[in-house]
Order: C-alpha cells, then structure tokens, then sequence
C-alpha cells in the first residue's frame, strides 16, 4: 500500500497548507508542494492511467517528466503530466485515454485484442475494402491522439523574453552546480538551469544533504549566477542559442558557451507484465519518498545490475519500506562492501538472476523470480514468487544527451559504464558528470568544475584548466536487461505499447535499420520520446541485427528536447500594417481598404457599391478632377559624382539625358532581362536624382541599389525617402483651377511642360511637383514631407470643392491606367516578362554602354516569346466576362492568359491586356475560355484604348494640334 | 539561431541579415558567348561547399561578402565588397 512518509528534513511539500482536489469524480487531499502523482499515491491511488494502444492500467513509473502513461486532464488544460505537475487546490482532474473512466474504461478490451493488433498492422491493414477506409478512419482517429481540447479555453500566450550570459549550465545536480558555481566564482556571468522545482538534482533523493546544502550555499552567494528552476532547456540551436522554457513563458537565450549536465536516464527491464502499477524506476521511489513524503510501495523487490540498486535499497530501507529481496542479474559477490552491508540489513540477495514476470490483476501482486543461464536468459523452471507490492529497478541508465547530439557532439558507446558517453564535442559545447559517464559523487563534482575550467579557457577568461577526473569505471548498464517470455507483455515502449515482439517483428519484415524501426514501431514517438525504450530498442535492434551497440547507433536527437506547449511557442498576431499620412482622412471619408505589401490603400470611397462608386471615380477624373494617395510608392534620391552613370546602369532607358527639371519613365530588368520594376526618374541637379519605385518593390529595389553601388564601385549614394515623404496625384482637366492658387509654382504649360518637374510650396508646404501622366489626364504628383502631407490633401480637398473634386482609389486608378494600356509590374508582367514581352521595346535603349541586363535583352530581342496585346469585348457581348488568369486558348491548347480587365465607363466598353503567344499578337480575335469553359470571342486592338494621342494629359499641345 | 560577423557592423543574429545568392563576378557582357553568358544568368552551383555569397545587413543596408562553408553551415570569414574585389583581382 502506497502512503505518507513521516515528516523528514529537506522534503518539497508544505504540511501546514493542506490542498483538496479531485481526481475521476473522488476528492482527495494533498500539500502544497505535492505533485498529482504524489498526492495520489500518498492517499493510496495507483492506477493513474491506461496505456494508449491496448488501455492497460499504469502508475508511477519514472516521477521525472517522463510518466508519459499519466496524463490528465483538468477543466483548463489537457496532458498535464502527474508525476511533475503540482496540485493546486481545487484542481479537478481526469485520467485521459479512457472511456468512461479510469476504473471501467471500456477501451480495457483491446488488451485482449492485442494479438491481433501487430506492429505496423495500421500500414497493412484497413486498405481494402477501398470503401470500408472511411469508416475505419473514423474509428481509429476517435482511438489516437491524447486528451481533449475544449475550444471554448480562454487563448494562452506567454511573453517571449530575451537572456544572454557567458556560461548556460544546463542541470543543477552535483556537476552542474559544481560547473555553475566554479564559473561564477570566476567572474563569468552564469546562467543555471533545471527542470526540477529545486536545485540539487540526485541529491536531493539522499539522506545525506551535507553536500547540497553547501553548494546550495555556494550558489546563493554568487549574483552574476541567475538559476532557474522549472525551466527546461529544450534545444540547442546554432552559436549557443537556447530556448528555455519557464513557467513564465519562453527565454530565447545567448550563451557564448554551454554545459550540458542533464545526468541520467534510469532504464527500465524488459520482463512480463513490466509495466504494471508497482513496478517501477528505484529512482521513482527515492524521489517519492525525499521529496514527497511518500511511500510508493510497502514490500519491495529490487532489480539490480549495479552498485546503485544496493545503495538505493540501504536507503529505501532505511526509509521504512520493507526491501523483501535484491534480485541481481549479475554476481552480488562483486558489489563487496555493498553486498556485506545489504546483507547484514537482513536482505535477501539472489544472484544471477531476474524477474521473469510481474504478477497481479492491474495492481503489483507479486514477483515471479527465475536464475539466469550463462547466457543470461530466465530459467523459468527455477521460478519462485515473491510476494510484494513494489518492484524497483536499478539495472542500468541512459545519457540525458539531447543538447550534446543536437550541437553536433559525436557519441560513442562505452562498454564501461555501459552507456554512450561524448567522444567530440562542438566549440563551446561541455559535458559534465553522469551524462559525460561519470558516476562516483566527488568525481561528477570535480568534472563539473574541470568543466567550467574548460568553458572558461573556451570564453578567453581562464587558462589552464583542472584535469579531468576520468569516468566511472564501474558498469552501471546492463547490456541485456531484457526477458523473453512467451506469453510477451514485456514492454520495451511504454508510450506506445510496444512489446518486445513487435520490435523482433519488424526488424524481420525488414526495418532493421534503427531510424526505420522507429518509424515502423513507432518506438520512442509517445511523449516521452523514446526517454526509457530507445536504448532498449537499441540493445534489441543490435542483438537481432549480431551488431555492437555502437554500429547500431541512435536515433537523430531534434528539437525539442521535451515536448513544448504550443502556448509558448504562439506569437502575438501582429501583422505589422504601414498606413500613409492621408489614412485617417480616407477612413473618415468611406474609403475602402485594401492591401498594398505592407501598406493598406483605399480600395475605392463608399458609402455607394463598389463598382457604382468606381465608375463615379473614373468619371471624375476624366470629366472633372480627382485626387489619390500615391504615398505608399517606393522613393528614392540618388547624389553623387557617379549619380547619372548609375541610373543608366540601373535602368533600360537612358536616363543620363534626362534634363534637370524633367521626368523620364524608368524600367529596371534583372540580369535575366526580366522587368522587376518601373517608376519616374526625376533630375534636380548634375549629380542629383530622384526615382520611384513600386509599392510592392520599394524594399527589394532599395537593397538592390544599394548592392550595385558596391559592386559597380560607383561614387553614389542612395537615401530611401519612402516613409518621410507623402504623395499625392491629383488629375483632371480642371486640375490647374483647382491647384494653381495653392502653389507658387506657375502651371502652365509654358513654364511647367509635360513631364517636367519643379519645387516650390503648395498649400505653404515645400514641394515637389511632376507632371505625369499614368491616368491619363492633365495632373500633378505632389511630394510633401509625411508630417505636412494632410494638410495639403486637405487643402486641395477644399480647394476643389466647387470643382466637385473626388478621391479616387486604386481600383479607379487601375481602370484609368488600363484605359492608356499602361500595366503594371507583377500583374501584367510575371517573372519571365522582358520589356519586348511586354510589348516595350520602346522603353529599351540597347546602344547604351551597359545597364542591368542589356545583355540577356540583346538576346532577347529577336527571341521573346509572348506579347502583352489589348483586346476589346464586342460592344454588344451578351455573355460572361473574362477574369483576370482566364485563360487564352488557340487551337484548343493554351495560348496565354488575361492580365488585366476592366468596364471603362469612358469608352463604355469593357477592355483589357493579356500576355499571348507572339503569334497570336497580330491575330484580329483572342480566344479566351471564361467560367464554366466557355470560350468567348474578343476584338485585338492597339493601345492605349482611350486618348491614343495623349492629347488629354497635353491639352495645350491639342490646341496647338486644332490650331 | 546564427550569428553572422558583418565586417562592417559587427556581429548580429542572423534574422537581421538578407543572402543575396552567390557572389558571382559578371563576365565581360560585350565580349562573352550567348552560352557562358546564360550560364552566369542561370547556372547556381548548388553543391555542398565554400561558397562566396552576398549578405547584407538589413537595417543598415550593408552588403559584404561571405566565405560559407554550405556543407556544414559555418561562416569561415566576411569581408567588404572591395576587399572581396581586390581578392579576386589577386586571385
């Protein structure tokens, strides 16, 4: 019977603050400090869950984060692992993986069923019938998976903070905290963590304290040494960049070194029925007892193969607990004092010999015990039963090593002490004490500090560090802790009921190769990832295969080292949004908002339906004068010596030319000759330009730019104005009357041509102004700095109110564009468009030196495969309109697509671009295949539809023209 | 995560730095044939290696050259773009 220790010196729980909570409908006590599993053995609950294939009835198995068959849930959380989760008051808890609870799971029959299920038998079976597969989904998938989520849980996210330190220690045991204090001592700036409550690690499970409490000391003396307690460090990612995760969330952290002192693993016997409630790791019961007052079992047998299985029944004895055998797989003979020592304590010792079987219905009963042959297999004719209700397990340990292989370290199998210890370590990277194979107390001491010695010499604050003490030259592992039994039930995997069958089956059906045995078997993929089977699986994996251990090898060891709750891992929804100047102006005035990169533009202004209020948009523009937020175009001014010969290098056109006071149209292609951007290059001055970009490119242009200054080696340089500066477009014939009395800037068009640009003030704010064209009418871009810019939006809003001034959105902005047949970068060219694709050999200027690109154009030129062409729907076209992406078709194959479409209420009629075939580009008819396959029938014609001449954006030229 | 040495701005974690594919001199456009010229545009020797590659820190806009070990991730050294240049010239 499981119960409650006297009070001792040293325990972790509280006895003056009583707790209840419940768990599967009954009420129970506990102390503060009481971990669920301890609170429950200590009121003499054992069976805390069933096992996940076959639903059989666990307990208590390691008490160290690993009890992967005790997991609960509560009204707010789900997998809370018992064995390390302390009880808060008023908890109210459930076992999961059941069905109808812990005591009558109806899951409990496929324990019966389990000669049925063979390893990998969800690969072989459920195929066929082909039509029977859905309901066999939905059974298995109500069958897999743990615990349950409610969706109606309140969403968690923890903060995410940032450390950095000298030195992470990673484990406060006796070489950790050895590690952590020797460096600190010496000035480094230390970081110690642990996943326990407490520092201390194995210490703290011996009646002896003494050495604790003085490291203990030590550390709390020592301020540059920060240590964390409940903190897992669950990786380690490149240049010593840890995750820590702590109760309050996660720690990214940069050590500059780090020592790995994570210890052991206890391994666990493969035997009949070893996974019964009672049986479990002697370290399990140490645990219990030191740290929570509470006895695991009443009689015990212990399971043996090294001196500390007799170390572990002295004290466990002494901690009241009836020891009723030792029973020693190898020679207790050679234990020496130990043997003397256990059996003047009146405990009986069978040597050479095992547990056969556990023995019990759903509860430890008894022991059957047998005498091992030379061969070290169970002789069961020498069986005996030995009545007990706990049986403990101390027959050998595995490296707590997922740090050291994720930082790259090299492990080798050592037959002494049994287990893989470090061979090469990574720069910076240390191991210390029981992981680095090193076993006796004062030694995992002295190695934590020659440990630290070596960091420190490592981090250039300390030379000449201590020797090494050398490890254990005692076998703490059993090679062959495993019993075949014919009746099976001897499980090697825990999480996933895997029994030593299905791991002989599977390397026989071929995957005899350790990470395809883990993938079949699905061996060390529960939750406690493989922390107590993969060493075994390795043993039996190298025994069928006639291997060595170390041919065998590991599994690769990855992030995380221990399972991490998504709520430490979610970010905040941030989705960072960049908005212009003019923003809370377009909100306030119905705009519509999409997005643009990072940007959001107004799509169109309301209240009215979308396409009602573009048309009106478009209309003012070409009737009257609307006004659009262009600030999200990328900016940029170029200076220096070189300045001219750069743009000519960056862009198709020859852009030296451009007179200071004008504007030219700028294309850039990529090596490839493929368009990746265009803009309006302006020039101020000799050495002094100033070009846009697109919204989408401004980023990518900008680095771009700043790259060929280096590689060209040119006198420039480049200053983003993106942000600092505001633009807005204003356009329509009575563009002047509304902008002429804001500015001193004379707008006509003898003082301010087509394409020019100039400075001056409007509406009192420094400006720039470019007389451009992209919509095709008489307007202005205006660029103000961000911190004025509404104040000029609102003065030309109300200086052309009796103009009946609009806003326009980009939507009105495309239809505009679209009627001149201008395209835009990215929706009517795609990342194979050359300027002679996208029918703008015009805007290349081949006999330049050299520009980006000039020389895939060169080649280009004769050999571009498609052409960007505007059709035009009949006027009378009766049926379904073509999307952009519809496709082209001719001769029943695909011959390009529509790039862009649209109703143009100026020409009442709907036009658009599309990329097709060269061939097809002086077709007369475009094929395209609209929804619902219907191909319709659409009218080639040149561009631009509307205005061919320009005279729109030039009246006066116009006139001149009449004239 | 990484840390990347700019010689430039110092030594930064990785998320500040942009690769800007593999540092490749041009080919004299003028004097090179359609073939080698459209294997500078296209080839990338993707074999595992010492690659030189362009980097560059974002929030300064710094470009420099890296000397990377792609076969086991390892920065060997970083140098401006004159320096890698004059390396070339050298070399």
């Amino acid at each position: 019977m499981a119960r409650r220790l006297p009070l001792r010196d040293g325990e972790w729980i509280d006895r003056g603050r009583p707790l209840r909570f419940t768990f599967e409908g009954r009420e129970y006590s506990a102390f503060a400090g009481d971990t669920i599993s301890s609170a429950l053995l200590a009121n003499g609950v054992r069976v805390l869950g069933r096992s996940f294939k076959y639903h059989r009835p666990r307990g208590v198995f390691s008490a160290a984060n690993h009890d992967s068959n005790v997991l609960l849930q509560s009204d707010s959380d789900f997998n809370i692992r018992g064995d390390v989760t302390a009880v808060a008051d008023g908890m109210r808890l459930t076992a999961i993986n059941t069905q109808g609870g812990l005591d009558k799971d109806r899951g409990r029959f496929m324990d019966r069923l389990s000669p049925l299920l063979p390893v990998g038998f969800y690969y072989k079976t459920f195929h066929r019938p082909k039509a029977l597969f859905p309901f066999w989904e939905n059974q298995i998938r109500k069958r897999a998976g743990l615990g349950r989520i409610d969706t109606q849980w309140p969403e968690l996210r923890l903060p995410k903070r940032h450390g950095f330190c000298d030195l992470l220690v990673v484990g406060a045991g006796p070489s950790g905290l050895s590690a952590a204090i020797t460096a600190a001592e010496s000035g480094a700036r230390v970081w110690l963590v642990d996943e326990n409550a407490r520092a201390g690690g194995s210490l703290n499970d011996r009646q002896d304290g003494t050495l604790r409490d003085q490291l203990l000391a030590r550390l709390a003396g020592l301020p540059n040494l920060t240590f964390l307690p409940d903190t897992v460090a669950a990786g380690w990612y490149a240049d010593h960049y840890v995750p820590l995760v702590t109760p309050e969330g996660l720690i990214r952290l940069r050590a500059r070194a780090v020592i790995v002192a994570g210890g052991v693993y206890e391994q666990p016997a493969v035997f009949r029925n070893n996974d019964l409630p009672g049986v479990m790791l002697a370290s399990a019961a140490l645990r219990l007892a030191r740290r929570y007052g509470v006895a695991a079992c009443e009689s015990a047998v212990i399971l043996a193969a090294n001196n500390d299985a007799y170390r572990n029944a002295l004290e466990l004895k002494a901690l009241g607990t009836d020891i009723k055998a030792i029973v020693d797989l190898d020679d207790p003979e050679a234990r020496g004092d130990l043997h003397d020592a256990v059996k003047s304590a009146g405990i009986a010792v069978h040597g050479r010999s095992t547990v056969y079987s556990a023995e019990g219905e759903g509860l430890l009963a008894a022991v059957t015990v047998c005498a091992l042959d030379a061969e070290g297999r169970a002789k069961p004719e020498t069986a005996q039963r030995i009545d007990c209700d706990g049986l403990l397990m101390s027959v050998g340990y595995a490296p707590a090593a997922p740090i050291l292989y994720q930082a790259g370290t090299r492990m080798v199998f050592a037959e002494i002490p049994g287990q893989f210890v470090p061979e090469q370590l990574p720069p910076g990277v240390f191991a210390c004490g029981r992981v680095n194979g090193v076993f006796d107390l004062d030694a995992r001491v002295a190695d934590g500090a020659a440990a630290a010695g070596e960091a420190l010499a490592h981090l250039d604050m300390q030379t000449g560090p201590a020797a090494r003490p050398g490890r254990s030259s005692e076998r703490m592992s059993h090679p062959w802790p495993v019993f075949p039994h014919p009746k099976g039930k001897n499980f090697v995997d825990l999480d996933e009921d895997l029994q030593l069958k299905d791991l002989e089956r599977a390397a026989a059906e071929g995957f005899d190769n350790i990470e395809l045995l883990k993938r079949y078997s699905t061996v060390g993929m529960g939750p406690s990832q493989g922390k107590h089977a993969n060493m075994n699986a390795v043993r039996i994996l190298a025994r069928l295969n006639n291997q060595s251990i170390g041919a065998t090898g590991t599994t690769t060891a990855r992030p995380f080292y221990h399972p991490v709750p998504i709520k430490h891992l979610a970010g905040r929804r941030l989705r960072p949004e960049r908005r212009t100047p003019m923003h809370g102006w377009h909100r306030d005035h119905g705009a519509v908002f999409m997005p643009a990169g990072h940007w959001q533009r107004p799509k169109y202004y309301g209240p009215a339906p979308e396409a009602e209020a573009i048309r009106a948009e478009v209309m003012a523009v070409r009737e009257g004068v609307g006004l659009i937020d262009v600030s999200t175009l990328g900016k940029v001014e170029v200076f220096g010596p070189d300045a001219a010969r750069f743009m000519d290098q960056l862009y198709t056109l020859k852009l030296s030319t451009v007179k200071q006071g004008m504007t030219r149209y700028a294309l850039m292609v990529d090596e490839a000759g493929v368009v990746i951007d265009d803009g309006v290059c302006a020039r101020w001055g000799e050495e002094h330009f100033y070009v846009s970009t697109t919204t989408t490119g401004a980023e990518a242009i900008f680095r771009q730019m700043q790259r060929m200054i280096g590689e060209w080696n040119l006198k420039v340089d480049v200053v983003n104005r993106t942000s600092q500066l505001a633009s807005m477009n204003i356009a329509g014939p009575l563009t002047r009357e509304v902008l002429q009395p804001l500015t001193d800037v004379d707008l006509s068009q003898a003082a301010f041509p087509f394409l020019g640009a100039r400075q001056g003030r409007v509406a009192g704010v420094p400006a720039w102004l470019f007389r451009v064209g992209f919509v095709g009418e008489l307007g202005f871009e205006i660029h103000v700095p961000a911190a004025q810019a509404l104040h000029v939006w609102e003065a030309l809003v109300e200086a052309g109110e009796s103009k009946g001034i609009r806003p326009f959105g980009v939507e009105a902005q495309r239809q505009l564009r679209l009627e001149k047949g201008h395209l835009i970068v990215g929706q009517d060219t795609d990342g194979t468009s050359s300027p002679f694709d996208a029918n703008m050999a015009w805007a290349v200027k081949l006999d330049k030196p050299f520009f980006q690109g000039k020389r895939s154009l060169q080649i280009l030129k004769e050999r571009a495969a498609n052409r960007l062409v505007g059709f035009r729907l009949p006027g009378n076209h009766p049926g379904p309109i073509p999307r952009e992406c519809h496709l082209v078709i001719h001769d029943d194959d695909i011959a390009g697509r529509v790039t862009s479409i649209g109703y143009s209420p100026s020409l009442k009629a709907w036009v658009g671009l599309a990329m097709v075939d060269k061939a097809l580009a002086d077709a007369a008819q475009l094929s395209i295949r609209v929804e619902g396959a219907v191909i319709i029938q659409a009218d080639v014609v040149p561009t631009p539809f509307y205005d061919p001449e320009g005279l729109r954006q030039k009246p006066e030229t116009a006139g001149e023209v009449s004239a | 995560m990484k840390l990347i040495h700019c010689p430039k701005v110092g030594t930064r974690p990785a998320s500040e730095f942009v690769y800007g594919g593999l540092w490749r001199p041009m080919p004299d456009p003028d004097s090179t044939t359609d073939m080698e010229w459209s294997h500078y545009v296209f080839h990338r020797d993707g074999a595992p290696g010492v690659q030189r590659e362009w980097w560059c820190h974002a929030p300064t806009g710094m470009w420099f050259v890296a000397e990377r070990d792609t076969m086991k991730d390892e920065f060997l050294r970083t140098m401006t773009v004159a320096e890698a240049m004059k390396d070339l010239a050298h070399g």
